[in-house]
């Protein structure tokens, strides 16, 4: 693997770059905490700061009690933005209603995505949080960071926002939560000149691509997830910021089927990596896992007695297509009759790898259910290649797009478009020919739509001529 | 190049466009990487899980990466944030990495850093008790809830997000740190079903829902909304045009066709549905998404509503422990939830889970069909004595 960005990298130094002294980030002693109230009254949401998890409630708190203990003209939005928030939050509990309004177009000059508006609707009683906009920020692809980047943007956000993140949103953003409209640009610009990045997708738009943490520190990723998800969303820009699209489209990247960032339920093409050669067996190594030395499952079922490991019963017995056997004490693979879903692999990881002949099957069409029900993505490509560029895979996502911004409805999903013409439409689109691997039976109704070019003589008869052999 | 403290920055109203960067995409993943993944990026070889939370991933050179594990709020302050740096900076050369599922990873590469680092880890508390980093979240347990906004920052949702999370982590706090359950249970969370979370492919999911048709805005919803936008958002043609008293143009809706979905107040803020009792909770179970052994499955509605009992939701909670301590009990090793309710058919799912069961669960929407049973292969339990005594009275026991 080669650093081959798309553009010249800045360098950040989080020393050069900071907006806060050391006093000014350790200012709150323990004992304050414990003693500090917010300005509203939140019994609800304190009860939140009992017990084992990780309390946002309390981490809250310590962020108000942080802003307010920094000097005047060190935050550019009201620094009493987050306990206006937390009592906002506690009426909510009480009215069981949330209190944000619906919607509110801002955003960034020339961008149609990454902001979303959000305002209270109770701007008296929580002033603070009057104005409490979204921003969602690209995130590197499969969310490593280094701290001088995440420490310059918590200043960033701190002066210009509230303070409130997600780390990550569903989707995969980095996700700002809470700052005013004036702010935007400048934050944005920030961003980018400082920060050296950029905003990530909302509304119908590509949204922000998201990957597996593939070959960074899986052995099981199959393609490189990251590098072509940093091409994809390098090269789609112009689709991810400006909203062209009949409604949210989603690209996510799992290494193996195993299927770690859900694209096959969540995304509009899920690029699923697979391969087309035999498994790799060391057979050393399953003995290894039959004599009890090595922890079957990678040693993800260390927390009970299930007795000792039985490769028949655990392995074999399980392949939902048998198609392994021990043959005098050696483990074989019918790997023609392999469905490559994952089990021995992942239950002896020692012992059994992917093949090396590798690539992605390409799945269309998941969504969450609304509104015809949720969907899950349908294998259409069986196998194709995932090298850089990825020029046969960007040709396939351009008939997509061609297709989908031409056909479908507003706020209709892929997967929905795809539903309502029917798949075999769709496989004209990608000009590929129907197979049996792209469902799970063939129809039981013989309700086919014949074209007319499909039947001998065409559709257009003459009535007369067949009155000549029936009588009315 | 420092951050601008100037209150507009490098932003100048007067010339927009000046010194303007867009278009510049994330920065690219390979400067985030840690040393050790650089040097062995595309050559691991295998993994183990050394402890519940802490893995150990082994390089065709020889080299290891210990990652530690730990489960985070997705919703932080900076604060926080700058705690994980620090910990990032003490022990893991400057570097820190998420997963999908909202936990925290720090990786180092020396054994006897490791257990520096789960101390350190372990030991950092906020000051009303609650670990900051509690590690775990690893094979088969119970790993992070992945969630949606909910009242934090959300328009539409029938539900809150965090604090159901936090409840129901609270709750299963031993699962997390330990794997002693059949199989990894994944539990998702989203607070109304645009689903930001999509939630519809786990093992446990909890949905927020309306019960209640929409409100409508008379006053406004003609100035407010495209009302033809806002009658064909509607899956059920549930509304249709109308005139007030006033003759204001407004629209009307079929109240027994609603079923809930909320579509129409996305497209139309003049009809808002969140109200405080029609408001709460569905849970759903048997989904996944990996293809091991069976394939990819949807989550099923297995409790048609329960309460919205801010702020920590017992009844969800409830549920919750019932159905993950059913599934502990009787699963076999490796099998999911939704794998377990199949082989031993969904009546005895309610049985052993002990949940009722009512004409809610069976589905009558689209392609409602499909999950009705056409065969006499059934197992007996309470629920289908109670329709044979229905239909006869007179049965014996």
């Amino acid at each position: 693997m080669a650093f081959e960005p798309k553009r010249p990298q800045k360098k950040i130094n989080y020393e050069e770059i900071r907006l806060y002294s050391d006093a000014e980030l350790n200012s709150t002693t323990e004992e304050e905490l414990k003693n500090f109230k917010i300005k509203h009254d939140i019994p609800m949401c304190e009860d939140l700061e009992k017990g084992p998890w990780p309390s946002f409630v309390a981490d809250a708190k310590q962020g108000a009690l942080h802003r307010r203990k920094l000097a005047d003209g060190r935050v550019l939005i009201p620094r009493d933005v987050i306990e206006d928030l937390l009592g906002q939050l506690e009426l909510s509990f009480v009215h069981g209603e949330t209190h944000w309004k619906h919607g509110g177009i801002v955003g960034v000059f020339g961008y149609g995505g990454g902001v979303i508006g959000r305002y209270s609707d109770l701007q008296e009683e929580y002033p603070a949080i009057a104005h409490f906009h979204t921003v969602r920020v690209n995130q590197p692809a499969s969310k490593f960071y280094d701290t001088d980047f995440l420490k310059g943007l918590a200043d960033l956000w701190e002066y210009r926002g509230s303070g409130l993140l997600n780390l990550h949103g569903s989707t995969g953003d980095l996700v700002l939560l809470g700052t005013i409209t004036d702010q935007l640009e400048p934050l944005f610009q920030e961003m980018a000149h400082v920060l050296d990045t950029d905003l990530g997708g909302s509304g119908s738009n590509l949204r922000t691509p998201s990957c597996c943490i593939g070959k960074a520190r899986c052995e099981y990723a199959c393609y490189d997830t990251q590098a072509m998800c940093y091409e994809m969303t390098m090269h789609y820009q112009d689709e991810l910021h400006r909203p062209a699209f009949p409604y949210k489209f989603k690209f996510k990247f799992d290494g193996c089927p195993n299927g770690c960032v859900a694209s096959i339920a969540r995304s509009d093409i899920a690029f699923i990596g697979t391969w087309r050669d035999d498994i790799r067996i060391d057979q050393n190594a399953v003995q290894g896992y039959i004599a009890g030395e090595y922890a079957p499952n990678a040693g993800a079922h260390k927390g009970r007695d299930w007795g000792k490991f039985d490769i028949q019963k655990e392995v074999i017995d399980l392949c939902p297509t048998g198609c392994m056997s021990l043959e005098g004490g050696k483990l074989v693979i019918d790997n023609a009759n392999c469905t490559r879903c994952m089990h021995c692999i992942n239950t002896m990881p020692r012992a059994l790898r992917p093949g090396t002949d590798t690539g992605i099957s390409m799945l269309f069409g998941a969504k969450a259910p609304i509104l015809e029900g949720a969907q899950m993505s349908t294998l259409v490509i069986p196998f194709i290649k995932a090298e850089p560029p990825y020029d046969n895979i960007k040709e396939v996502i351009e008939k997509v797009f061609e297709w989908w911004m031409e056909e479908g409805k507003n706020r209709e999903r892929l997967g929905e478009t795809v539903q309502r013409v029917g798949l075999p439409k769709f496989l004209e689109i990608l000009e590929v020919p129907a197979a049996p691997q792209m469902v799970k039976e063939p129809r039981s109704n013989p309700y086919i739509f014949w074209k007319e070019e499909d039947v001998p003589g065409g559709f257009q008869r003459d009535i007369n001529e067949f009155r000549k052999r029936h009588k009315r | 190049m420092a951050l601008s403290t100037d209150k507009l920055g490098r932003f100048n109203p007067e010339k927009p466009l000046e010194n303007r960067i867009t278009d510049i995409g994330p920065r690219h993943f390979w400067q985030t990487f840690p040393e050790v993944i650089q040097k062995n990026y595309g050559k691991w070889a295998y993994h183990d899980i050394l402890e519940p939370g802490v893995l150990v991933h082994v390089s065709e050179t020889g080299d290891k990466v210990f990652t530690v594990r730990c489960g985070g709020m997705r919703f932080m302050t900076v604060q926080l944030l700058r705690e994980i740096c620090e910990i990032a900076d003490k022990h893991c050369d400057g570097f820190v990495r998420f997963t999908t599922r909202n936990n925290i990873e720090f990786l180092v590469t020396n054994p006897e850093k490791l257990g520096a680092l789960k101390q350190d880890l372990w030991s950092r508390k906020f000051v009303s008790g609650s670990y900051k980093f509690p590690i775990g979240g690893t094979g088969a347990g119970v790993t992070n809830i992945v969630h949606t906004q909910g009242f934090i920052h959300c328009h539409t949702p029938a539900t809150d997000a965090s604090s159901m999370v936090k409840a129901i982590m609270d709750e299963l706090f031993g699962h997390f740190t330990s794997m002693d359950l059949p199989a990894q249970v994944r539990v998702s969370m989203a607070c109304c079903l645009n689903m930001c979370g999509a939630v519809h492919c786990s093992d446990i999911a909890l949905l927020g829902y309306h019960r209640k048709p929409p409100v409508i805005d008379h006053e406004v919803i003609g100035k407010v909304c495209e009302l033809p936008m806002a009658i064909a958002a509607c899956p059920t043609a549930a509304i249709s045009p109308a005139k007030t008293e006033d003759g204001l143009k407004t629209v009307k809706i079929k109240e027994e066709r609603c079923m809930f979905c909320g579509n129409c107040y996305t497209m139309c803020p003049a009809l808002p549905l969140a109200d405080k009792e029609g408001d709460g909770v569905v849970v759903l179970a048997g989904g996944k998404l990996s293809n091991r052994i069976s394939m990819p499955k949807f989550s099923k509605v297995v409790v048609p509503f329960l309460p919205n009992n801010f702020p920590r939701f017992p009844e969800v909670v409830g549920t919750v422990r019932q159905i993950i301590e059913a599934y502990a009990a009787d699963a076999n090793k490796y099998e999911r939830i939704g794998d377990w309710a199949a082989r031993i058919g969904w009546e005895k799912f309610f049985e052993k889970c002990n949940l009722p069961f009512s004409d809610h669960l069976i589905d009558d929407y689209r392609l409602a069909y499909d999950t009705w049973r056409t065969s006499t292969q059934f197992k007996y339990t309470d629920l289908a004595w109670a329709v044979s005594r229905a239909a006869d009275p007179g049965l014996d026991d």
